[in-house]
């Protein structure tokens, strides 16, 4: 079982930078994303507090609308990112591959 | 509330214990190395960390605290929910795989890759011991009052317990159990707040909750009337002459809207509530008295469970359901939502009043509150400053919501977890998994505080024992399930914690700062015994600490290692120009400003000084939206100013 193996540290995953630099650009695209969606939150919150009151649908509010949108949202932007970064992955490998011959 | 003592609960809590502490002998055997004691060999599988990050992060501030702060003031308690769940989007998308491919053990190595700097080692491990030491106290806290009401001993005993057990588990194995301790503590955490959830739309929705099938004390509510009218009020309290009714107006009771009835020898303290047309309703309310000699009456007779002694009142329920219905019957989640929006919930509040003689009188009084409000932010009173029209109110929450937003990625404990799996990809993965996890869990607060609201099951002394009471209130097993469950949050977290700070002694104080030189053995022996100091130090502060609030606390941890480490950690990933120098200075730069801040603040005031508030020097209490741009400006400014003389011939 891989958890309990304590032998020495593997060497780690082999990254070129090009891969670096993709999937640090695709964090911080997505973490404005985020910031913005977040900020928006928080303004709402602070300046507008009643406007949180306001029903949507199914009898919900703003306030419980945003708030389960905001961490539902965290989620789906975190699974994008795992996809594009290992698709990019898959993408690389055969190149690696042809490099090795 | 007095609480009696489970036998279930007692031996769930002891099998749990005896199976985390064997499986950390057993693991233990196994981890000779340096780097099998701090990161686990590098060998943990994405799944077990990511569920691990969630074992790491629902401390008992998340559960217990949380909780508690839905089921006493509604929707503000969901609001750390968001915050705390956002953080995780800074660590994933800006930190953590930069952070995995740089260092090895700690926050400091990572910090200290490119430039090889004593003074950075220094001050990143005087930054990770005082945020570990920080989020430790109210963890240890925390402990002391889940144990009070699972076994029935004092506080202290609590917090030596969880102390003890936690040295335990690190002196025994280290990364490697504490990963699993956790993993274990993430996956039943979210399990069983997923039944209890379940449980709790099952039951719906009451205006007369039962408690261990008994139903509910029903406060009496009279009026309205004018506040002065005491004929009206003695007339619907069908008082007789040798009964007393008193406006209490004189010294620290001015200006409170409280009455004292004496009858039968017996003092009530009853709450006037104004209406919007200026008429008044009087509500009975529940008391504590602490007398000068520590002696303790509740509700007019002295505190106890024995004969001729009272507790408190178990309090929290609907008091209109719309439509006037008196349950709901099954619910569903969004249905479950509505349905309170529409309804009246009855919260309390608290007023403690310091007579001259030096007895203290805390009086619970219950506010009747419209679900839309519950449902709403600016309940909490240090939420409250969005509702008004002073800006300094509003600065305070933008500053919280910040820290919360920049905290976890710099919290050191969370951190070195990216050092226990083998790669990039791993880092990435079991923060997706710790993200997915910690995210359903957050929602499932929601419920389970708007459950414990509704429940009539809350100490109306303790905001903390929400979560377990709930359980209770719908059976023995759940409490006694629940309640271990939260007591493993205490020892997974303090491990992780007591682990991050044995790391940044060893390695950055000693190893690198002091230039002491050491054999992986010696490491891992220094190591254990730090963890032994570090674990004494905490004992003792859960201890003092004991009155202290536990969410305070947690925030205070997040706004220090915000300020502290995200500038340095931010700017060395991102800005070239960074120098070793800035970095130093930009560390120590937000630690003391924050901790300052802090403790210049009106809650320092109130809280350890016992000063009036009003008086405080800072004009808003959480530092973070002065004191993280500060470290952000010191480290531009420090860098530019040591920039390497040959960088500058070359350009």
């Amino acid at each position: 079982m891989a958890g309990f193996d304590h032998g020495p540290s593997e060497p780690g995953e082999q990254e070129n930078s090009e891969t670096i630099s993709r999937n640090t650009r695709l964090g911080l695209k997505l973490f404005i994303v985020y910031l913005a969606l977040y900020g928006g939150f928080v303004f709402l919150n602070t300046f507008a507090p009643a406007k949180m009151e306001v029903v949507l649908f199914a009898g919900l509010n703003l306030a419980i609308v945003y708030g389960f949108t905001l961490i539902i949202t965290a989620f789906v932007l975190a699974m994008i990112y795992g996809w594009l970064c290992r698709n990019d992955m898959a993408s690389s490998a055969p190149e690696k591959q042809e490099a090795a011959k | 509330m007095i609480y009696e003592p489970s036998l279930m609960a007692v031996l769930i809590f002891g099998g749990i214990v005896a199976i985390t502490l064997g499986l950390s002998f057993w693991l233990g055997s196994k981890a000779k190395s340096s780097q099998g004691y701090f990161a686990a060999g590098g060998g943990i599988h994405w799944f077990v960390n990511g569920v691990a990050f969630a074992g790491d992060y629902l401390s008992a501030a998340s559960f217990l605290g949380i909780c508690g702060m839905i089921a006493f003031y509604g929707y503000d308690g969901f609001l750390y929910s968001i915050g705390y769940l956002a953080g995780w989007i800074v660590a994933l998308f800006v930190i953590a795989e930069p952070l995995k491919r740089m260092g090895r053990f700690t926050f400091a190595d990572a910090l200290d890759s490119k430039f090889q700097s004593r003074g950075i080692k220094l001050a990143a491990a005087i930054s990770t011991l005082v945020v570990s030491i920080f989020y430790l106290i109210p963890q240890m806290v925390g402990a002391g009052a889940l144990i009070t009401p699972l076994l029935g001993f004092p506080h202290y005993v609590g917090v030596l317990m969880v102390g003890t057990i936690v040295i335990l588990i690190v002196v025994t194995a280290g990364m490697v159990s504490t990963t699993y301790v956790q993993f274990l503590k993430g996956s039943l955490l979210v399990i069983f707040s997923t039944v209890l959830t379940v449980m709790i739309l099952q039951r719906g929705l009451t205006t007369e909750p039962e408690n261990n099938g008994k139903p509910t004390h029903q406060f009496q509510t009279i009026g309205p009337a004018a506040a002065n009218d005491i004929e009206h009020w003695r007339s619907e309290l069908n008082l007789n002459e040798q009964d007393s009714l008193i406006p209490l107006n004189q010294g620290p009771w001015e200006n409170k809207g409280i009455l004292q009835l004496t009858r039968a020898d017996k003092i009530s303290y009853w709450k006037l509530t104004e209406t919007t047309d200026q008429q008044y309703f009087l509500s009975e309310t529940q008391y504590k008295l602490k007398n000068k000699d520590g002696s303790l009456i509740v509700n007019g007779l002295p505190y106890g469970a024995g004969e001729g002694e009272t507790d408190f009142y178990p309090v929290g329920r609907i008091s209109k359901l719309p439509g006037d219905k008196t349950e709901t019957g099954a619910l569903g989640p969004a249905e479950f939502l509505s349905t309170i929006r529409e309804s009246e919930i009855i919260l309390w509040g608290s007023e403690t009043i310091t007579e001259e003689n030096g007895s203290a009188v805390t009086i619970y009084f219950p506010k009747p509150t419209s679900g839309q409000k519950v449902l709403s932010p600016g309940n909490h009173p240090k939420f409250a400053g969005i509702r008004g029209t002073d800006l300094w109110g509003k600065l305070n929450f933008l500053s919280l919501m910040l820290a919360l937003f920049c905290g976890t990625a710099s919290l050191p404990h969370i951190l070195i977890r990216y050092y226990t799996v083998k790669d990039q990809a791993s880092a990435r993965k079991s923060t997706i998994v710790g993200i997915g996890s910690i995210g359903y869990f957050y929602i499932l607060t929601l419920f389970m505080g708007l459950g414990a609201m509704t429940s009539g099951a809350l100490d109306v002394t303790n905001s903390n024992m929400a979560a377990p009471l709930l359980a209770k209130s719908i059976g023995d097993w759940l409490f006694a399930i629940i309640s271990a469950i939260a007591f493993t949050t205490v020892l997974g977290t303090v491990s992780g914690l007591i682990i991050a700070s044995s790391g940044a002694v060893v390695h950055d104080l000693m190893s690198s700062f002091l230039k002491i030189e050491m054999n992986d053995f010696a490491k891992v022996r220094i190591a254990k015994i730090a963890s032994v100091v570090v674990g004494v130090i905490a004992i003792i502060l859960g201890i003092l600490f004991e009155k202290f609030n536990v969410n305070y606390l947690v925030g205070w941890a997040f706004s220090v290692a915000a300020s502290a480490n995200l500038p340095a950690l931010v700017m060395l990933l991102f800005w070239p120009k960074t120098t070793k120098q800035g970095i130093t200075v930009a560390i120590f730069t937000g630690m003391v400003s924050s901790l300052a801040w802090i403790l210049l603040s009106a809650d320092s005031y109130t809280g350890i000084y016992g000063l009036d508030p009003t008086t405080a020097i800072v004009p808003f209490s959480q530092p973070g939206l002065v004191t993280i741009p500060l470290g952000f400006i010191t480290l531009i400014v420090v860098s530019l100013m040591t920039q390497p003389k040959s960088q500058g011939m070359e350009s």
